[in-house]
């Protein structure tokens, strides 16, 4: 189902074209101040927590948690499921989660990043582990 | 510095339509500016404050010419948009301007028709790449802070249920209202799931229809006929996911926005006779209960059950003119409903059979945007002179 539906290709900007770059090889990037310490999502340059400019790409293990979602039951394209995912890493994002019985879903289930394509560069989505 | 009975609500008209496919979203404009200012008494050659959102054709200036407002006398203009609570922060606005001289007469109004045609989609922030695939709506945003609030501190459907229980016993006299029919907690549970765990029951109407007020002057005001209803406190504050740093979708702005109004007012929440409470959906009600210290945080299921918020029966008389949830939500943004009830309640204007005695204090509290993605929120506390 998740696969048969299409997703919008990332317009991209020069702030984030790095995640996009990183999306096509498969990899799930945050974005980390070495002035604080701190990791965020999405990414910014300036580091929203200290204002420093001193922000670097990481690549996140792409494995979290679920901490809320709500399951659409109807739309357009069908029922889908939105939430929130608590990173290893720290920073919660929001995403769909496919390729599921999306009625089992629970808060607190592990999850893992997958990523879909689009016309553009992929989307990350996630998944029961 | 301080607002507090700096400005008065002399001026208040809601639409009654609930669907207009025969009048322009402009024209709704102008009818319930044109309301309002005939129920103060003034002219609208009078008004030299215009506020309004983005539900506004074309904002600002567009609208300003459209009503006809006098120019040569406009001298203030403000066009802040939160959502549905851009009214509530209107108002708090206008006693900022009236009290610093800026204004003495200031129209604030709403209107649209989301029942009869789709809204233009909302502007765009930076995160739109990292979200606009997942479908974010009204109805999963908050149905994601109900889930959680569910998980974190046992709130029920039945309790949620509660609050639409209670808006639908409001409702049935309200003879504009959508939705007239009283329901019962069965009635919410057996209604179709939405988004998990909203039933639709749990969701506000969708309305045409619009709102307006007239905010002036302490001498202006007493110089009118009308009931004396005065603003003593007023906040405002925006939350979102900061960067996805310790998030936590069971509480809102309200948090912030509540204090800073009672702080200002100098009055607690225990002396609120009536609450209009933005209820967009009832999580909305239950969480902006908990942030606004009407009880702790995570026992808002209990404070709303069994007719608490019932005019008349429960402790905290809530929306007696049905609310989002069924009388009306024009243009998909409750703040300024909130305010008219609330003012009609201090005026002692409200349904004889909902009407709250000897009210005396009242808050209106909104907020705008998606609970569960970004929003504003706003608490304005009136009091009746």
């Amino acid at each position: 189902m998740s696969e048969a539906k299409k997703y919008p290709a990332p317009v991209t900007n020069p702030e984030t074209a790095a995640f996009w770059d990183a999306a096509k090889e498969g990899k799930f990037m945050i974005k980390r101040c070495t002035a604080c310490g701190e990791a965020h999502y999405f990414p910014r340059s300036i580091c929203p927590f200290c204002y420093s400019d001193k922000t670097v790409w990481e690549e996140a293990s792409g494995e979290g948690t679920i901490y809320t979602y709500s399951l659409m039951r109807k739309s357009p394209t069908g029922p889908y499921a939105i939430g929130y995912v608590t990173l290893k890493e720290g920073p919660s994002v929001q995403t769909n989660f496919v390729d599921c019985d999306l009625e089992k879903l629970k808060i607190g289930q592990k999850v893992k990043v997958v990523f879909k394509p689009t016309d553009g560069a992929p989307l990350p989505f996630f998944t029961p582990v | 510095m301080t607002i507090k009975g700096k400005a008065y609500i002399a001026g208040i008209y809601e639409h009654p339509t609930r669907h207009a496919p025969d009048k322009s979203t402009a024209q709704l404009h102008a009818e319930v500016a044109k309301g309002a200012i005939e129920d103060a008494g003034i002219s609208k050659d009078d008004v030299d404050g215009y506020f309004c959102a983005g539900d506004a054709p074309g904002g600002a200036w567009p609208m300003v010419d459209y009503l006809g407002l006098n120019t040569k006398k406009l001298r203030h203009v403000d066009s802040t948009e939160t959502g549905g609570c851009s009214y509530i922060i209107h108002l708090g606005h206008a006693a900022e301007a009236i009290a610093a001289g800026k204004c003495s007469i200031a129209l604030v109004t709403l209107a649209g028709k989301p029942r009869t045609g789709a809204m233009p989609p909302r502007a765009a922030g930076a995160e739109i790449d990292f979200e606009s695939a997942y479908g974010a709506t009204t109805h999963n945003a908050y149905g994601m802070c109900a889930m959680r609030h569910m998980h974190d501190y046992g709130t029920t459907s039945e309790q949620l249920a509660w609050i639409k229980v209670a808006a639908s016993h409001h409702a049935q006299y309200n003879p504009h209202a959508m939705l007239k029919d009283v329901v019962t907690v069965e009635d919410v549970l057996n209604s179709p799931m939405i988004s998990d765990p909203l039933h639709r029951m749990d969701c506000c109407v969708v309305s045409d229809g619009g709102g307006a007020l007239i905010v002036t002057t302490p001498e202006i005001a007493k110089s009118l006929k009308k009931p004396l209803v005065r603003l003593i406190g007023h906040g405002e504050a925006m939350k979102g996911p900061r960067g996805g740093k310790d998030l936590d979708l069971t509480y809102s702005a309200g948090i912030w926005s509540g204090p800073r109004a009672f702080e200002e007012a100098g009055i607690t929440p225990k002396d609120i006779k009536y609450a209009s409470i933005y209820d967009s959906f009832t999580i909305t009600v239950l969480m902006q209960l908990e942030d606004l210290g009407f009880c702790k945080k995570g026992e808002g299921g209990k404070f709303v059950a069994d007719g608490n918020l019932i005019s008349g029966v429960g402790k905290l008389p809530f929306n007696t003119d049905g609310g989002g949830l069924c009388s009306n939500h024009p243009v998909n943004r409750g703040g300024m409903t909130k305010i008219l009830e609330a003012v009609r309640q201090l005026r002692g204007e409200a349904h004889p059979k909902v009407q709250v005695k000897n009210c005396d204090l009242a808050i209106a509290h909104g907020t705008g945007g998606l609970l569960g993605v970004r929003h504003a929120a706003s608490t304005a506390i009136l009091e009746r002179v």
